[in-house]
């Protein structure tokens, strides 16, 4: 059941993806379009094809099959480092800070264009200014979540795709993360994996959940999320939360 | 004691060429994931390069050397740069088939050079000054042994240097632990990965004229003797680590010297491998593990 | 009938095959001088040796994924063991075959245990290490048995006269048409078995058959001595082929040759290693034949650098065969039929 978006300008079109993993049809024709600002949280059980979505968005795994559009222009083939130029920041599931380099290298890395946001990304996280000199490596994980996220918001990008920046943190972290994406959706238009409903209700302005490598419903977050039973369905017995 | 000094500073001087070759080595797999069996071929290129440009300029020994040398260098890095923008580049993706690559052109090249100059050694422009021995300790040391070791650290602290303050240097150092992270940055990787092979042919080219100066000559085998020592070092080393490979470079040269003499003969070379045996049962990563392949 | 007709082709590739010392018959440019001339016969033998051997690698390296430098060291092991056990230690037949069998099976049994408890690049580079521990131990000659650089010839006084002398050179080819034959049925049984399968699963994906419960170390370490054994009968039949031992079987130069016979043929497919090796060793021989003769010497420079280095040919050979038929000469047929068997490479291939 798809409800039109409610914003007018669409950031992001995907049509039909498709996406093999060795024998696996793992996405089986992926639709959907996500709004400008805000945020679009995309939901579903695991192993159902959410992070798979979100590195074929980014060209990490081969797209066999349909189109991906940003901001209308055609993506689909392009490699990873092209999609990203375009404006595309993005924070995978497992935080992939490198931890041979120090924090400020982390972000130093992350520079794309001439003026990173590094007031922007000290305010929102202004222990990483204290640890700027430590190796990644020995960070905590909610600390290089922080590394994580402050790379992605370093550059003025159109679209930043965030894979489960809550997972295994403790509570006083995640909200302090939910805080942080809170001002990023101020800025841009954010695509959010995530299992935390409480954070889903928080950020999420529209919906789309997956199951079996489709999606299954799209549509406005707070009405998905006002009626229990039909969460319970989509996404299993309590849906989610950590 | 004088004995001890000599063959210490021996075991560097070859550890200094070992280490050259296995810095480059460790970059290439470390970066690009392939495991270039070509870089012997490098070595050959290298040494051959310097060699015939030496004999087309003519001049004194020293004359060259330095000039001859230089231009094996280059020489070294654009054939290097070319393999991998034709062969290896359009392989991405596919990393047995890349390997392979180098195996047919560690094959092709050694034969090519074998073909154009024959099997016999050449000798190779050696300075006067590099025969003659200094006292060190009682000992008659050879002067090259000293550019050879010389050369090295100078070798060391510019890749070090560059790796921790150029911005090409992070992005090879975080490149070696997670590529597609760097990608995922809007770094186009590939073109990384072109230069850091050059540079690994560079490297290998330059071991390739110390090697000339060392023994005094220059022939088709030498590139492949030096590539098996390069290999256990990067490997003991830990690959993608520079600090790693030097370290390991100056344990098996000298190890590799003092066996020989004071076990017998070819017993330095059967140690060497029995340490590489033992490094990897214990670590299987090698001793500065960095890479997440 | 498919079935029978897959039996029916090698059937008769063999027959002719051994039928082949029989025939007076010319095969210009490829082979020089007729089927049944002892030339000939040599360099056919040779080519069929190969065919085994390379065989013995694939089961390594096609079917169970070890990515071995090393194989040489087992070939060299049955060329010098059986050399030094006839030529200086003058031992009779059976006892120099009952040794080099029984090293044969334990070197690998222990080289092997040690080796795999390693994987990937690293199984790699422990097995080119041992090798080249072989190749030292070798140039250094102890006690003088391995001859050193010269390497060492054969004392014939305990072979039995079929093969000793030229007009015998048809009872070597047999030799190793059998080798190559005996070399394809252990491998054709020991894959079609249940612990073939598992290696196969191995190779593919070595976690899941961990998580069935079973230990691939054990299996990994059975494929590798049956290869490494079947490489020292190997060795063996080399020796009498060549009457003399050589440091050159020794070389990583060899196994490399071993792997592009391999990938030349196909890797992991029924006849594509046999293929590769045997067509790898008549090129190698006839090039260099080729090489050598007054027609290439003739040549000006440019053309006859190339030509008269076999390595560079095979070498150039191979850099486009793996550019443009990944799959060995073994998939040729399903390529020509169109069908397409690369399948979609997985996200570690395509994230790195």
């Amino acid at each position: 059941m798809t409800t039109a978006p409610t914003a007018t300008a669409t950031v992001l079109s995907v049509s039909d993806l498709h996406v093999y993993l060795g024998e696996s049809h793992v996405l089986q024709g992926i639709s959907f379009d996500v709004p400008a600002d805000g945020v679009t949280a995309v939901l579903g059980r695991n192993g159902v094809g959410k992070t798979t979505t979100m590195r074929a968005l980014m060209g990490l795994v081969p797209r066999s099959r349909g189109t991906v559009t940003i901001e209308g222009e055609d993506v689909s083939r392009l490699p990873t480092h092209a999609v990203v130029r375009r404006g595309v920041g993005y924070v995978p599931e497992d935080r992939d800070v490198f931890a041979g380099l120090t924090v400020e290298e982390n972000l130093r890395l992350a520079e794309r264009d001439g003026e990173p946001r590094y007031e922007l990304v000290h305010d929102l996280f202004p222990e990483l200014r204290q640890r700027a000199g430590q190796r990644a490596g020995t960070l905590s994980g909610g600390q290089q979540q922080m590394v994580a996220i402050a790379r992605a918001l370093l550059n003025r990008n159109r679209l930043l795709l965030v894979d489960e920046p809550t997972k295994g943190l403790a509570p006083l972290l995640v909200t302090e993360v939910a805080s942080a994406l809170e001002r990023a959706a101020e800025l841009t238009t954010i695509v959010l994996v995530e299992q935390n409903l409480s954070v889903v209700q928080r950020l999420a302005r529209d919906v789309v959940v997956l199951d079996a490598g489709r999606v299954v419903h799209s549509g406005p977050a707070a009405e998905l999320l006002a009626d229990p039973e039909h969460v319970r369905r989509l996404l299993g017995v309590h849906g989610g939360g950590h | 004691m004088s004995t001890f000094v000599l063959l210490t500073i021996t075991g560097l001087g070859l550890g200094a060429m070992y280490f050259l070759v296995a810095s480059g080595l460790s970059l290439i797999y470390g970066l690009m994931g392939v495991l270039n069996f070509a870089h012997g071929a490098l070595i050959t290129v290298g040494a051959y390069a310097a060699w015939w440009f030496g004999d087309q300029i003519g001049g004194s020994a020293w004359q060259r050397l330095l000039l001859g040398g230089l231009l094996g260098i280059v020489a070294g890095a654009v054939v290097a740069g070319l393999i991998e923008l034709v062969l290896i580049r359009p392989l991405y993706r596919r990393p047995v088939e890349q390997v392979l690559v180098t195996v047919g052109l560690a094959l092709a090249i050694g034969a090519l050079v074998q073909g154009i100059w024959g099997a016999d050694p050449k000798v190779f422009p050696v300075p006067a000054w590099m025969i003659d021995t200094t006292t060190v300790f009682g000992a008659s040391i050879p002067n090259d042994r000293f550019v050879e070791i010389g050369v090295a650290v100078a070798v060391l602290v510019g890749l070090t240097a560059f790796l921790r303050y150029t911005r090409f240097g992070l992005v090879i150092r975080a490149g070696v632990e997670n590529r597609a992270m760097v990608a995922a940055l809007g770094i186009d990787v590939r073109r990384a990965f072109t230069i850091v092979f050059a540079l690994g042919g560079a490297l290998a080219a330059l071991a390739g004229v110390l090697s000339g100066v060392y023994f005094g000559v220059v022939d088709p085998g030498r590139g492949t003797s030096l590539l098996i020592f390069a290999f256990i070092v990067v490997v003991i080393g830990g690959f993608g680590s520079i600090g790693g490979s030097a370290v390991a470079a100056v344990a098996v040269g000298l190890i590799q010297q003092y066996a020989n003499y004071y076990a017998s003969s070819g017993t330095g070379d059967l140690a060497v491998v029995l340490l590489l045996a033992a490094v990897l049962l214990v670590r299987p990563a090698g001793l500065a593990p960095k890479v997440a392949h | 009938m498919r079935r029978s007709a897959s039996i029916v082709v090698p059937v008769v590739v063999l027959l002719l095959l051994a039928i082949v010392p029989k025939l007076s018959l010319d095969i210009p440019v490829v082979l020089n001088g007729p089927l049944d001339s002892p030339g000939t016969l040599q360099v056919l033998a040779l080519c069929l040796l190969f065919a085994g051997i390379a065989l013995t690698y694939d089961l390594l390296f096609g079917f169970t994924g070890l990515l071995s430098f090393g194989h040489a060291l087992y070939v060299a092991v049955g060329v010098y063991v059986t050399a030094i056990a006839l030529t200086r230690w003058e031992w009779g037949l059976w006892p120099t075959l009952a040794f080099v069998v029984a090293v044969g099976i334990a070197l690998p049994f222990v080289l092997g245990a040690v080796s795999l408890r390693v994987g990937g690049i690293a199984f790699a580079m422990v097995t080119l290490a041992f090798a080249q521990a072989g190749n030292v131990l070798v140039q250094k000659n102890p006690y003088g048995w391995t001859g050193g650089e010269e390497g060492t010839g054969l004392n014939y006084d305990e072979i039995p006269d079929a093969f000793v002398g030229v007009l015998n050179t048809k009872n070597l080819y047999w030799l190793a048409l059998g080798y190559a034959v005996l070399v394809f049925v252990v491998v054709r049984f020991l894959v079609g078995s249940s612990a073939g399968h598992v290696l196969r699963a191995v190779r593919e994906n070595e976690p899941r058959v961990e998580v069935i419960g079973l230990n691939p170390y054990w299996f990994k370490l059975i494929a590798f001595v049956v290869a490494a054994f079947l490489a020292v009968l190997g060795g063996i039949v080399w020796l009498l082929l060549i009457g003399g031992a050589t440091p050159e079987v020794t070389t990583a130069n060899f196994t490399l040759a071993l792997l592009v016979m391999v990938v030349l043929g196909g890797a992991g497919t029924r006849y594509g290693a046999m293929i590769g090796g045997f067509l790898y060793t008549l090129l190698d021989q006839r090039l260099g034949a080729l090489a050598g003769s007054t027609r290439v010497q003739d040549l000006p420079d440019v053309l006859r650098v190339p030509l008269s280095e076999p390595l560079f040919l095979l070498g150039s050979l191979f850099i486009l065969l793996v550019f443009f038929v990944p799959g060995g000469l073994a998939s040729l047929p399903a390529r020509l039929r169109g069908i397409r068997t690369r399948r979609e490479p997985l996200p570690e291939e395509a994230a790195a």
